[in-house]
Formats: C-alpha cells, structure tokens, sequence
C-alpha cells in the first residue's frame, strides 16, 4: 500500500488534517485506534471559547471543517465578552459529543481521496533522516512520502486515579505504547505532560433547584462564514451553575495525600490553567468557593459534565466531595474524574510550518506538540495538512504570522518559546489582537486558503464582494457631509449628541461615541448588510486604536523580514552570550524577529548576529 | 525605515563644546522642530547653521547645526550634530528636548553598527564592532543599574506591580468572562487607578534626586552672624569662577546670589547677609526668609567664628539647620580658640581663615563628597540613563493622558488596555526588567481559573 500522505490519529488535528490534504488532491490515508472515536472530545464538551472561538472562525476562514460540523451539532452557543470591545468577542458552543464525531466520520468517509484505517501504529518508517512510512502493530508497513502525527495524548499515556497508574488512553483507550520511544530514538526530546478531567454525572440525580441556569443567546450565531445558523434558538440546552462548600474543601484537605498529585504519584507538569479543584483549594485558600458549572455532554446519553471538578482523588474520596456539593447530595457519579500523563515532543523541535527539524516530510500536530484543546489541535492540524500538501506541491509552505491569525501567535510561540506546560491560547498571548478578530477573520485569512485550494471560487467571489462594499460605504462616509440643519441637530439630540455648528463628514460624525452606524444609515437612507456595517464601525470607531496596533505590527514584520540563513552556526559567532547561543541552536529563528523573541536572547546578541550576518554577505 | 537616535558624542566634562549627535530618517525634521534660526528642512547638505535651540519658546543654548544628508555620512542616513555650550547641565537638557520631540536614546555602539549595517565601514572592522557593542552592553547593564538605583528602582518595580495586577485581571475578565472572583475592571475603575499610577509616575519623577542635582544644580545657602565672614567666603567661591554675583531685590535687600560650576554642576549660592536679630520687622521678615531658604537649599554652609563664643545667633542658625546637610566653616583660626567645639561632634566641620586655598578646595572637596559628584567624567552615563528614564517616564504620563481622551470616548477596556500595556512595557524598559510571558505568569497567580 501506498500513499502520499498519512495521518496518524485522528482526534481533531488528525481530521483537519486529513481532510486539506484530501481535498488538495492528495491520496491520503488516516489511521486510528478506534473508528468510533474519530474527532472524539474526551474532556470538555464545549468548542469555541475566549480566542478558542476566534480560532474555530480562522479555521473555517482556511477552509477547515471544526466550524462546520460544530454549527451543525451543538446544543447551545453564545458570545462571549459581547459587552466588552469587538476585539474580544468569540463564541463558544456547548458541541455534542455523540453528533460532533458521528458528522466528522460521515464527513471523513465522504471525502474522495480519503482512506480511513482502524489500526495502531507503532513505529516510523526513516530512511537517511527522511519519512517513508509507518509500520502498523502487527508488522505491517505502509509506505507514504509523508506522515503527519497526531497521536494526542495517547503516547505512553497513564490514567492517575489515587495511589493507581494505569497505562491506558482517555476513556479506556488503548495507548501507543512505543511510538514515543521509537520517536526518541529518532532523536526527537520527549517531555511528560500532565492534564486532567473531572466527574461525569447522572443528569436526572441533579437537584436543579439548587442550581443557577444559564442560557444560551438569543441571537442566532454561526462559528463558519458559509453557514445559515442551522439550530433552533428556542431549543438551545442549559448548563447550570453551583459552588464548592467549606465541607467540600474540608474533604479534600484531609485526604490531600490521597490524590496522585499530592501523594507523588506524577511526574508530567499539569497546566495552570487547568487546575485540580485541589490545586485551587490548597493554593487560593482564601477562597471560601469556586465556580462550578454542569454541562450537558449530549442529547443522546445523561453524563454531565463537572466543569470546575477535575481530580485524581481515588473514588471513594471523589464521592464524598461531589456529594458535598449543594443540588449534589444525591447524585450518580457515571465516570470519575481522572489525571492523565502523556508523552509529547518539545515543539522547539519544529519547523513554523509543522515540518519537524530532526526527520523530513514528517508533521506533528496538536496534543503531540505540547498545547491543548480541540480548538488548538485543528488549527495545528490544519496547517500541517496544508503545509503537507504543499510541500508535494513544491510550493512554499502557508506560514501565518502574529499579527495575522491566532493560528499564526499558537504555532510561532510553540516554536519559538517551546513550553513547559500543555499550551492553551489566550487572548493575552496575542499582542495584535485587536487586528485579530471574531468579525474579521475570514477577512484575514479566506484569500490564503484561496490560494492553497481550499476554499472555492463562489467563496471566494462573495470575499472579494465584502471587501468591495466596505470600501465603497467607507469612501461614502468619508466623501459625504452632514450639515447643521435644524432636522439634523434635532436627531442629535435626542441621541444625547452634541448639535453641529459646521458641516462635518459622515466618518467624523461616526467616531462620536454615541452615534451608531446604524443612525447614520437611518438618516441617509444606506442599506448594507449587517456584517458590512459592523467592519466599517469598528474600523472608523477604533482607527487610532488600530492604526497603533498596526505600527506594532509593522515594527515586527520588519524584523520579521531580516531572514536568518538555514545553516547558520551559532557557535561560529563570536561574542554571543552563551545562554543565547544555547538557545539559537535549539530554536533555529528563520528570522531576527523570531530570534528576537527567543526569552533569553538580548538585544545584544541580536545586534551582534545582525553585524555577522552582514560580514558574512547575507 | 530606521527610527532616529540621539546621543552626546562628545565626553561630558565642563569643557567648552559638546557634541549632539542625531542619526535616521527623521533627524533634520526634528532637530528643526526645536531650532530657531533658518529652516533645517531647506538648508543645503554639509552647512553649518548658527542658531538657537528653544523648548517651548524658551532659549537652551546657542549652536551650531551641522546637516549632513544621506547617504555622504558616517552612517549614511541623515545626520545632524549639534554643536553646544559644555556643562552637563545644557547639554543634557538638549538631549532630554531631542528624547522628547521623537529621538531615541542610542544604544552603546549603535552609530557603528548603524554605519557597518549601511555598508560605510569596510569588513576589516565588523570584529571590533562587535566587541564594541559586546563591551558596552556591559557597561549600559551597570549603567542602568547607577542610575535608577535603590530606591527608585523599587518604586517602578511596585508601580508595575500594581499595573500587572490590573492588567491580569482585564486579561481575566477578557480570557475567563464567567469567573466571577474578579472584579470587572471597568472605565471607571480604570480612570480611579490611572489617578493613582499618574501620581506615582509623578513621585518617581520627583524623587529622581540624583537626576535634579545634575539638571537643576546644587542650592547652597550661607548662614551665620555678620562679620563673621560669609562674603568672603562666597567671593572666594565665586569669583574663583568668575561668576557672576547679584544683588536681589527684596524688602530688605539682605540676600546675595550667585552661581558657580562645580565638577559640571551648577552650584546656586545664597548668602543670608542680613539675617539677624535687629528690630522687629526685619526679624520678622528674616525669620521667615531664612526659614525659607533652609527648606529650598539643598546644603547649608554654617560659618561661626572661632574666635568668639557661641553665641545665641550662632545656636539658633545651628538649631534651625539641625536637620539639614550642612557643612560648618570655622573661620578665623588665626586667631584664639574660645569657640566651643564639643557641639559641633559628628558635624562636616573645615577650619579655616576667611577661606584661604586649603579651606577652599577642602570646602569644595566636601561638597563633592556629599553630593557624590566626583569622577564626573565615568558618571556621565549615569545622568544619561536618568535622562533615559525621565523621558520614558514623561511618555507614561503622556499616555496616561490619551488613556484620558479616550475614556470620555468611551473605548473599551480591552484597546485601553494596549496603553497601560504600553506603560507597563516602558516601565519595564526603564529598570531593565521585561519578560514576555510575565503578565501570563500574573494571570495564573493572582486568580484561581481553571475547568
């Protein structure tokens, strides 16, 4: 058998990207461990989320599939931060975990160019440091030019209840038990993470009444720019909100030595933004109660989610601290919550295209590559898939830069700075972020995954319509003027707006912050739709905010172009620092702006590489 | 597209002339924004142009402007060099104006690397550069380690405390919208603690002390009974420097100024001749006078006769200024010793008559030590990076004030946010402390988040 392109693993990177590689054209072959867990969320029921949903929205800008399936599965959607600036919206769905991977398959199996195998691999197949193939747990081998891992965190994973270690995946799944060493022996450094999940629960045990609910909007919203919002508003599924208690706490005080993480028992290092309950309790113990929240996993079984809770306590402890939850006294605990150890290689070791350092032709992304979250994983995914195909192609891989998608700050951070801890994105990590937003992102993105071939001709004419309208209804306002008569001082105010002495232009009577663009079209009688207006608002409204973010911007990307050759060798500079020099030679920067974003690697060093690299003609 | 740096090119000394340099593409357009005199922006390449150098009208120095134009200079970008009065006083006060109006500060070497970078020195010299740039970071690192030592360093380091605190939970109410913990950080609360960040901004640029004695000089008054030999002593230090001595109007016409430069320090002079117990009214007025000299001095200079006994004059100036630097002079020592000396323990005390050379330059070597101005010449770098940090310090206050503007236009938190993490950058930049994942770091310490 053979095949161009080979994907191992297919949560939700190894279907992104299985699926641009197939529909770039290339013969592509997706191997799992179980096919009924194709694009399974084995931990939190939720897609989307503070830039998790911005995200979902460049994924689907690209061309990727999480956007689409998620608007046609979930069960409740909102916006969140829709009371704070455009820059920080971003939607969050409660997805189903039984629709979400049953489409993903169905999409899978649709796709032409797509092969899907139910199979365990076991080992790489690398001939003079380039990819040839995998070979399968019982020996067999199947060559491809490239192989993109997504294994997630089935590698050498344990499940941590207690004093217990089991070697075993997310809900009982078989591990890869030798991928990791095999992957070692490549050369690839292999770090241990540590995550976590909490209990699922009987939804019918749960005493509402004690609970606080919590909707989903009312406004219709879809995560894809293609979609019609496909659900029925009315029917969207509550989550509901409670509290940890001073006896919960108690209870986890004094059986602390009980659970993994504080009786010893892991080596991986947890995120900490993902914190057992008993990490919170012991490290904020000030705090009388945190926040939990109860999510439906789905319409089809009666496991709820236990947002808040994750633990690694043994059972009989876990009992005792759910049933000290108010509206929990009484209820059926159906899976318990759980800690799990993972292998995974520091990303450090890859190329901004996903292409590894150490073995050609070989991809990694998602869980492998250190982050976690769906969300994360189908960008990596995503980008690999297309990169992949592209280096078929021979063409240049799709490398997005910070000030241009989130995918471009998650997979620029991995390489650059590595970490430590399962990497999650936040808005905080985006330094361009009012440039990187929920509205724009097709905006940003959609004409790159023209260019790679995702995305079609009529998607990309109704691109290059929105792009036409909001410059034709930008030059009208600037173009057009609004004089002080008395109708016009009038509708001012009774929007609290001051009257106008002089004519100003319709752009500078919209920077007023209580004149809406609507108001505007309201008076002179402009008819676009709703997306155009909101681009052209937030575009006249926030200009110095976004004109200032963009001279950053600008700052990096002329760093961003002082490219830094291949095969420089670093320890042929003098004067570098040696921490400096250390890490140049792990990070291989592409640039001096990628160098200079190196922790550890000064000003100096940056002055002093820049000096050499002229010496030397580059 | 270079940005435009500034530096002084010339060692800062007293000496006669020094030097500005300013290199990159806006160079002519600012040094023009701050020259009177003809249109930098016209004049032909290679001139050297006499003019004025102003701040807000007012008059610095005069100058010589050097234009040199692209690409026939040292770093083949547009350059200008200003040519200026020495004293560290001016020509630091022009290079704060040049930070003000848009230049950047030059890092150590960065002329060189800027001239090699453009191709103008040859490859022979690419080596030395970079020992050059290597060998001054050093010295930048101590530098910036002088100059905004102790406690000013702590204060910035507890402002940006305060700053990271604030903006990790904006962070947290943008990352984590549902927590409930936090406080929502709205325009209102962020315009209370605006207040709060303006005024220590303030303090900080208050307490830039080092900084004032190299901007503003030292204030020194001269106190003691008449006859006792203040003038003398004031003419000794005075006219040494042919300085210039003027009689101040005031009601009593009792109060002698002068100014004389020390090291490169400007060193303001009072002499309280007429303050002293006579009728009431001129008490009256010489009490609060000399009351408030003592509170606007920096040193006092206490002359008492060695000749006489402690007077009640002479105790009551000595209980005034107890709390004050000052330095004692005993004059007279030619003649009898009835004076006291027991009070004077722990004391600065010069003994001298009518400061003769040795008293002079012991009394100049004192100021010197308690002000710490010896071996101006290394310390220049010091008052460098406090010029650094007072104009980094005045963007913070300029931002702040835009942040001001645009809560009146009602803009979000979250893009004021880009601001007050602007401050806290350059806040950052100033004691050398900047750490990319800080504020995520923050995040996760100061609240309790998680699934």
């Amino acid at each position: 058998m053979n095949y161009e392109i080979i994907v191992v693993g297919a949560g939700h990177a190894g279907c992104e990207a299985a699926l641009a590689s197939a529909r770039k054209g290339h013969k592509t072959l997706l191997v799992t461990g179980n096919i009924n867990n194709v694009a399974s969320m084995p931990c939190n029921p939720s897609i989307g989320g503070s830039a998790k949903g911005i995200v979902v929205r460049e994924i689907d800008a690209l061309g990727g599939q999480m956007g689409k399936t998620a608007d046609k599965t979930h069960i409740q959607i909102k916006m969140l931060n829709s009371s704070k600036g455009p820059a920080v919206r971003s939607l969050r769905a409660q997805g189903d975990k039984v629709t979400y991977p049953k489409e993903m398959l169905k999409e899978l199996q649709n796709q032409e160019n797509l092969d899907v195998l139910e199979a365990i691999v076991e080992d790489l197949i690398v001939e003079n440091n380039k990819i040839g193939g995998i070979v399968l747990e019982d020996g067999t081998k199947i060559t491809s030019n490239i192989v993109i891992l997504t294994t997630g965190t089935y590698l050498k994973s344990d499940i941590l209840v207690g004093d217990t270690r089991t070697r075993k995946g997310p809900n009982d799944e078989k591990p890869s038990l030798y991928l990791s060493d095999n992957l070692k022996k490549l050369g690839f450094d292999i770090i241990r993470l540590k995550t976590g999940t909490p209990p699922r629960l009987d939804r019918h045990t749960i005493d509402y009444t004690k609970t606080r609910r919590e909707d989903g909007d009312s406004t219709p919203w879809t995560f894809s720019f293609d979609n019609e919002p496909l659900y029925d508003i009315e029917k969207q599924e509550p989550c509901y909100l409670i509290y940890t208690n001073e006896n919960t706490h108690n209870i986890i005080m004094e059986n602390l030595n009980k659970s993994s993480m504080y009786g010893g028992y892991v080596e991986g290092v947890g995120p900490r933004y993902c914190p057992s309950i008993e990490d919170k309790v012991v490290r904020f113990s000030d705090k009388d109660r945190h926040q939990l929240f109860l999510e439906p996993e789905s319409l089809y079984y009666d496991d709820i989610y236990l947002q808040g809770f994750s633990t690694s306590m043994p059972y009989d402890v876990q009992e005792k601290m759910v049933h000290s939850l108010e509206g929990l006294e009484n209820v059926k605990i159906l899976k318990y919550a759980y800690a799990i150890e993972y292998d995974a290689i520091n990303p450090l070791q890859m190329n901004a295209s996903l292409e590894s350092k150490i073995i050609e032709n070989l991809y990694t992304a998602g869980q492998i590559n250190g982050t976690s979250g769906y969300e994360e994983a189908a960008a990596q995914g995503l980008i690999a898939g297309i990169n992949a195909a592209l280096k078929l192609e021979e063409k240049e891989p799709l490398i997005l830069k910070r000030n241009e998608a989130y995918i471009g700050v998650l997979i620029d951070d991995l390489v650059t700075k590595g970490t430590m801890e399962p990497y999650r994105l936040l808005t905080s990590r985006a330094e361009f972020r009012l440039l990187l937003r929920h509205d724009n992102a097709d905006l940003r993105l959609r004409r790159y995954g023209y260019e790679v071939g995702l995305i079609d001709n009529e998607r990309y004419t109704k691109l290059v319509d929105k792009e036409n309208k909001i410059n034709k209804l930008t030059i009208f306002l600037q173009e057009n003027k609004v004089t002080p008569t008395k109708q016009i001082n009038e509708y001012l105010e009774n929007l609290n707006s001051a009257k106008l002495k002089d004519g100003i232009t319709l752009y500078d009577l919209l920077k007023r912050p209580e004149i809406k663009i609507t108001n505007i079209c309201e008076l002179f009688d402009i008819d676009y739709s709703n997306e155009i207006l909101e681009q052209v608002e937030i575009n006249i409204k926030y200009e110095g905010y976004i004109k200032k973010t963009i001279r950053e911007a600008e700052k990096m990307l002329n760093l961003e172009n002082k490219k830094i050759p291949e095969n420089l060798d670093y320890s042929e500079i003098p004067n570098l620092a040696s921490e400096a020099r250390e890490k140049l030679i792990k990070v291989k920067p592409t640039s001096i702006g990628q160098a200079a974003r190196i922790s550890g690697v000064n000003p100096s060093d940056i002055s002093i590489i820049m000096v050499y690299l002229k010496k030397k003609g580059c | 597209m270079n940005d435009t740096i500034v530096a002084i090119s010339t060692p800062i000394s007293v000496g006669a002339i020094s030097i500005i340099r300013v290199s990159g593409d806006d160079s002519i357009n600012i040094v023009n924004k701050v020259f009177k005199g003809k249109d930098l922006n016209t004049v032909n390449s290679h001139t050297i142009n006499y003019g004025h150098i102003i701040d807000k009208d007012k008059i610095i120095d005069e100058v010589l402007v050097s234009i040199m134009k692209a690409p026939k200079t040292f770093t083949k970008e547009d350059i200008v060099e200003i040519n200026c009065h020495g004293g560290i006083a001016t020509t630091n006060k022009i290079l704060e104006i040049l930070l003000n109006n848009g230049c950047r500060l030059a890092e150590p070497g960065e002329f060189t690397k800027r001239a090699f970078l453009n191709g103008r020195i040859d490859l022979v010299e690419a080596e030395s550069v970079m020992d050059l740039i290597n060998s001054k970071t050093e010295l930048t690192r101590k530098m910036a380690i002088n100059g905004v030592e102790g406690k000013i360093s702590n204060l910035i380091k507890e402002l940006r405390q305060s700053i990271i605190e604030i903006l990790a939970n904006i962070e947290v109410n943008i990352d984590y919208p549902e927590y409930e913990d936090a406080i929502i950080i709205t325009n209102n609360i962020l315009e209370e603690k605006l207040t709060y960040i303006k005024s220590e901004i303030n303090k900080i640029l208050e307490k830039s002390e080092n900084t004032k004695i190299y901007k503003d000089g030292i204030k020194i008054g001269i106190f003691g009974k008449p006859n006792v030999g203040k003038s003398s002593i004031l003419n000794a230090l005075l006219e040494e420097d042919k300085a210039i001595v003027t009689d101040i109007e005031g009601t009593t016409r009792d109060v002698v100024e002068g100014t004389f430069i020390l090291n490169g320090i400007s060193i303001n002079i009072i002499d309280t001749a007429g303050i002293r117990k006579t009728d009431d009214i001129v008490e009256k007025i010489g009490v609060e006078k000399s009351k408030k000299i003592i509170d606007e001095v920096d040193l006092i200079i206490v002359v008492l006769n060695n000749n006489e006994e402690l007077s009640n004059d002479d105790k009551e100036i000595l209980e005034q200024t107890k709390n004050k630097n000052r330095i004692i002079v005993i004059n007279k020592n030619d003649l009898e010793r009835k004076l006291d000396i027991k009070y004077l323990k722990d004391e600065n005390v010069i003994t001298s008559n009518t400061l003769n050379d040795n008293g002079l330059n012991e009394l100049k070597d004192k100021i010197i030590e308690l002000f710490n101005i010896g071996n101006i010449e290394e310390k220049d770098l010091t008052y460098l990076s406090s010029a650094r940090s007072i104009s980094l310090l005045k963007k913070c206050v300029e931002i702040i004030n835009e942040i001001d503007i645009s809560i009146l236009n009602d803009i979000p938190v979250d893009m004021i946010q880009i601001d007050l993490k602007n401050i806290w950058d350059i806040l950052g930049e100033i004691i050398g402390e900047s750490y990319s994942d800080e504020l995520i770091d923050q995040l996760f310490t100061q609240f309790c988040l998680g699934k």
